[in-house]
């Protein structure tokens, strides 16, 4: 598959929210991405990226950590498509997202 | 500041102009109704293939409406995104709403997916034409930094209605298309100004090829939706062939392809050169009434 | 021909009197006007092997007639110049050395040609004396690059010579004065020729030589900025700048450098500053070119008085209806004049914010790349701090304190400080980190021959750094070790900001030295373009009430 990679996470721990309904924001455009959240069976927090930017894999790890700390979320299943956002485009989305869906913390 | 229409994403301009709340989405993002193709070219795909579908209801009436991400690849139309709107148009022929109301803003078919995307569009335009022959309205919002092009933009005029802003553009060859092509002396594409007042929804107001010209508000746009619902062209025989003898008076006027400014005074509009600078209203007053039956589709 | 006493304390003047004797030789020439033709001919006649010439590259204006007849003069006869220049804008500004006429030069700015310059420089084509900030350079007109002939550009002429510079004054009146009293000979060419002129801006007496170019003098649309193109995150940054930088300290007056995290800024004043209430307790008096950004803050109230280092193209309506606000003639038309601007951003304000390419963890930070080599312009001079300054102001005091606050010895000596803010985010176009551990501007300097790494604007002068994480304020910091950890810890996620030591950037923003957004009260899902008082340039036309006309390249409706 030329051009694109595939990232996937998971992290541990958490609380879990209402049911809600998925939820995307953003979209798919040069320096932007879109994030649909929706919700997962099971503990934790997994996150699944397609991303036309290649080789950022330990940034997406450090930035996802982080979104794990700040919303502390289970029962949430992430999946994203990517085309070269930054660090502050991609944390601003999954707070967006994560409002979207009622899950940021009072 | 008003919210800028143009700038909301498709999902949010459907939001603005429906009735509060009354959009279902059908084939939602979570359902992953996704392209085959983009990723062996290392292009992300999107949930929805850049086009929400659904129902809705537009001042109270049924109405089956779609919206194109104008940011997803230019709003280009590929094969799952022609096929949710060939899906929608097919099953307002079955379900039989008010009206089918397309949010449009598009480059056109997205040549990524080449044939299958060629296709797509005129898939499109058949069952485009099929649902305005049975007598449901068919309503074109064209919105957007992006404009309404190539093969949508055909389709655009296959509706029976075209709405747009004044900053919203229509045509068939893009700008750039028509530079690399012809030089710039034929179309400098850089020259913005000249870009929309050649393609920009002034123009085709002025024209007589859109049915109404709005601000770029979602307000604007809502009501003139719903002025739209009433409007049906049917196509018989003799509306096509008036449409085209005024037609044939309109590529007369404009004789050796004048500027728009030319164009605009020949068609009988006063102070052609004040259009560009003007809002949306002053710019509906001035549209001179020979051009009138053009926009009523040869009525 | 009457003499000259030939004294050894007047030989400066007397070949002046020789070259005026040689041009006026020339066939096309009648007391001060030249025809166009008879350029190329006139330089020939004015113009000495190895002399000082300063050729008008401003960074606005250009006297690219002149700059075209320069290359046109024959290599035997003018050679080994030393080009003294504020901006190399054109291609015949670098033409000049590749086909041998110039050897030397000195210079500001050179970001149109940073490619070429370093191509040159390279090959051996030319040798750079110094690269500087423009009032530094200014100021060496006046003691050791004081330019032989002048090559400038103005807007119009009336027969005594005297020129109008309108607008677009920018840097003539520092080229002019240095040159015309010291011997030196002023050619300008001009837009038109007139019976009057609307001001008198170079007085005659000061000019030798006008000639009318066929076509106006190039100008260079430098400042406008597309609102349509601001982000969501330049919308947060610049709600940060407001609420915890110009509200915290006050500012009263200041410089923006010109980026779209400044505009956004300019565009938040007028709705999120409203919104804090700060209308008429900052932004009062700005250092800034007319940036057609800062209209709408301008037609709500907030800005008292506006100085500009040259204008910008489409705001001459809007200014003439602006007068209370802009510097302008009794003509009506705006006067900038970028020495003065330079010196009144340095002196007179309380606060200088820009964007950068590059940050090191001391704070140096730097445009350059390799490859290129792009030069300062007026950034050094505006992002440093005052030393010589001794008025006060709350927002000077304030930050003074920050610094000097139990400090011993000479260091806590009290004194105000300039508040300097760099304001960037943490990575840039195709994930370039802007925060490197090692300045690329360090290998620059090796690859050409540098005396000092090309630094911009030095870690010491700089107050606080600004990005999507937050503010640090260097003001707080006790020591190098503070400092970096300061930076560290508003670098993001580059590999700068995930070396950082996590508790001891815990601690930092326990005490105030890094805020977080939420630490301001800022929600970053706040920071839409919604916010921005104009998201266009027909927004901007409209708030201005017809009176802006964006260039064509701007205009998309």
């Amino acid at each position: 598959m030329a051009g694109m990679e595939t990232l996937h996470f998971a992290f541990d721990g958490g609380r879990v929210l209402a049911p809600f309904a998925p939820a995307l924001v953003g979209v798919v455009a040069s320096g932007n991405l879109e994030v649909l959240v929706e919700p997962a069976v099971g503990s934790g927090c997994r996150v699944d990226i397609d991303t036309s930017a290649r080789g950022f894999g330990p940034i997406w790890e450090a930035v996802l950590r982080d979104f794990h700390q700040r919303h502390g979320l289970a029962g949430l299943s992430v999946s994203i498509h990517d085309m070269g956002a930054t660090p502050a485009v991609v944390s601003l989305r999954l707070d967006q997202a994560i409002a979207a869906i009622g899950g940021a913390q009072p | 500041m008003n919210a800028s229409f143009a700038e909301m994403s498709a999902r949010e301009r459907l939001a603005a102009v429906v009735d509060a709340g009354t959009f279902h989405e059908w084939l939602p993002p979570s359902e992953r109704v996704m392209s085959p193709h983009l990723a062996q070219l290392g292009v992300p795909a999107a949930f929805d293939d850049g086009v929400a579908i659904g129902r809705a209801t537009l001042s109270g009436r049924i109405v089956f409406v779609a919206a194109q991400e104008g940011e997803f690849m230019g709003g280009g139309v590929g094969e799952v995104h022609g096929a949710k709107l060939v899906g929608l148009l097919r099953r307002a022929l079955r379900d039989r709403p008010d009206a089918v109301v397309l949010l449009a803003e598009s480059g056109g078919v997205r040549l990524h997916e080449a044939n299958a995307g060629l296709i797509a569009v005129s898939e499109v335009m058949r069952a485009l034409l099929d649902v305005r022959a049975a007598g449901i309205a068919t309503v074109m919002l064209v919105v957007g930094a992006n404009g309404c092009f190539g093969g949508m933009g055909i389709v655009a005029r296959c509706a029976d209605s075209v709405v747009m802003s004044d900053i919203a553009r229509h045509a068939m060859s893009g700008p750039e298309v028509i530079e690399s092509a012809n030089g710039a002396g034929e179309f400098d594409s850089r020259d913005r100004a000249l870009v929309w007042r050649t393609t920009g929804g002034k123009h085709r107001w002025l024209s007589g090829d859109c049915d109404a010209l709005v601000d770029d508000d979602p307000a604007a746009f809502r009501t003139a939706a719903i002025a739209a619902l009433s409007v049906h062209r049917p196509m018989t025989l003799a509306a096509l062939q008036r449409e085209s003898t005024l037609l044939q008076w309109r590529t007369d006027l404009a004789g050796d392809g004048a500027d728009a400014f030319e164009f605009w005074t020949r068609l009988g509009v006063a102070d052609a050169r004040a259009v560009p600078d003007l809002d949306a209203d002053a710019v509906r007053a001035l549209r001179p009434a020979a051009v009138a039956p053009l926009a009523n589709g040869g009525t | 021909m009457s003499t000259v006493a030939d004294s050894p304390w007047t030989r400066q003047r007397s070949n002046r009197s020789a070259r005026l004797a040689r041009a006026a030789l020339v066939n096309g020439v009648r007391a001060k006007t030249v025809s166009a033709d008879a350029v190329v001919a006139l330089l020939e006649a004015l113009i000495e092997p190895g002399d000082r010439v300063c050729l008008e590259g401003d960074n606005q204006k250009q006297a690219d007639f002149l700059a075209r007849a320069l290359t046109q003069v024959s290599r035997e006869r003018v050679h080994d110049l030393h080009m003294v220049q504020s901006v190399l804008s054109l291609p015949e500004h670098l033409d000049v050395f590749e086909l041998g006429i110039a050897s030397k030069l000195d210079f500001s700015f050179s970001g149109p040609q940073a490619l070429r310059l370093a191509q040159l420089l390279g090959e051996g084509k030319l040798q750079i004396g110094a690269i500087h900030t423009y009032l530094e350079l200014f100021g060496r007109y006046f003691i050791d690059l004081t330019p032989k002939v002048s090559l400038i550009a103005a807007q119009a002429a009336d027969a005594q010579g005297n020129l109008y510079t309108g607008p677009n004054t920018e840097d003539t009146p520092a080229i002019v004065e240095a040159t015309a009293f010291k011997s030196g000979i002023v050619i300008a060419q001009v837009d038109t020729i007139v019976d009057k002129l609307p001001r008198v801006d170079i007085p005659g007496d000061w000019v030798d030589f006008v000639v009318r170019a066929p076509e106006p003098a190039f100008i260079e649309p430098l400042f406008t900025r597309d609102p349509a193109q601001i982000s969501e995150i330049q919308v947060l940054m610049a709600m940060m700048a407001i609420k915890g930088i110009y509200a915290e300290y006050g500012v009263q007056s200041l410089n923006h450098g010109i980026g779209f995290d400044t505009a956004a800024i300019e565009l938040l004043l007028p709705t999120y500053g409203e919104r804090l209430g700060l209308k008429g307790k900052i932004c009062r008096h700005w250092a800034l070119n007319p940036h057609p950004a800062l209209i709408p803050a301008i037609e709500a109230g907030w800005v008292e008085s506006i100085h500009s280092f040259g204008s910008e193209l489409g705001m001459e309506d809007y200014i003439r209806a602006r007068p209370d606000v802009f510097f302008t003639g009794p003509d009506g038309s705006l006067r900038s004049n970028r020495a003065f601007c330079q010196a009144a951003g340095h002196y007179a304000c309380d606060l200088f914010i820009g964007s950068t390419l590059q940050m090191d963890t001391l704070g140096n930070s730097s445009t350059a790349t390799l490859g290129r080599i792009a030069g300062f312009g007026g950034a050094p001079n505006m992002g440093a701090d005052a030393r010589g300054r001794r008025h006060a102001s709350d927002a000077w005091l304030k930050a003074g304190r920050e610094a000097r606050d139990g400090l011993p010895g000479v260091r806590g000596t009290p004194r105000g400080q300039k508040l300097v803010v760099q304001i960037v985010e943490t990575f840039r176009e195709h994930m370039q980190p802007a925060f490197v551990e090692t300045l690329d501007a360090w290998k620059l300097a090796e690859q050409a021959r540098m005396p000092l790494p090309p630094i911009m604007i030095y870690g010491d002068d700089v107050t606080h750094v600004l990005t999507e994480e937050g503010i640090a304020n260097l003001l707080l910091c006790r020591d190098d070790v503070e400092r970096e950890q300061a930076i560290r810890g508003v670098a993001g996620f580059t590999p700068v900001g995930q070396a950082r030591d996590r508790a001891m950037v815990d601690k930092l923003r326990a005490r105030g030295v890094i805020r977080r957004p939420v630490d301001l009260g800022i929600d970053p899902r706040d920071a839409t373009r919604n916010l921005l008082a104009a998201r266009s340039m027909r927004d901007l036309v409209r708030a201005s009430g017809g009176l802006y006309q964006p260039p064509r390249r701007f205009r998309n409706w």
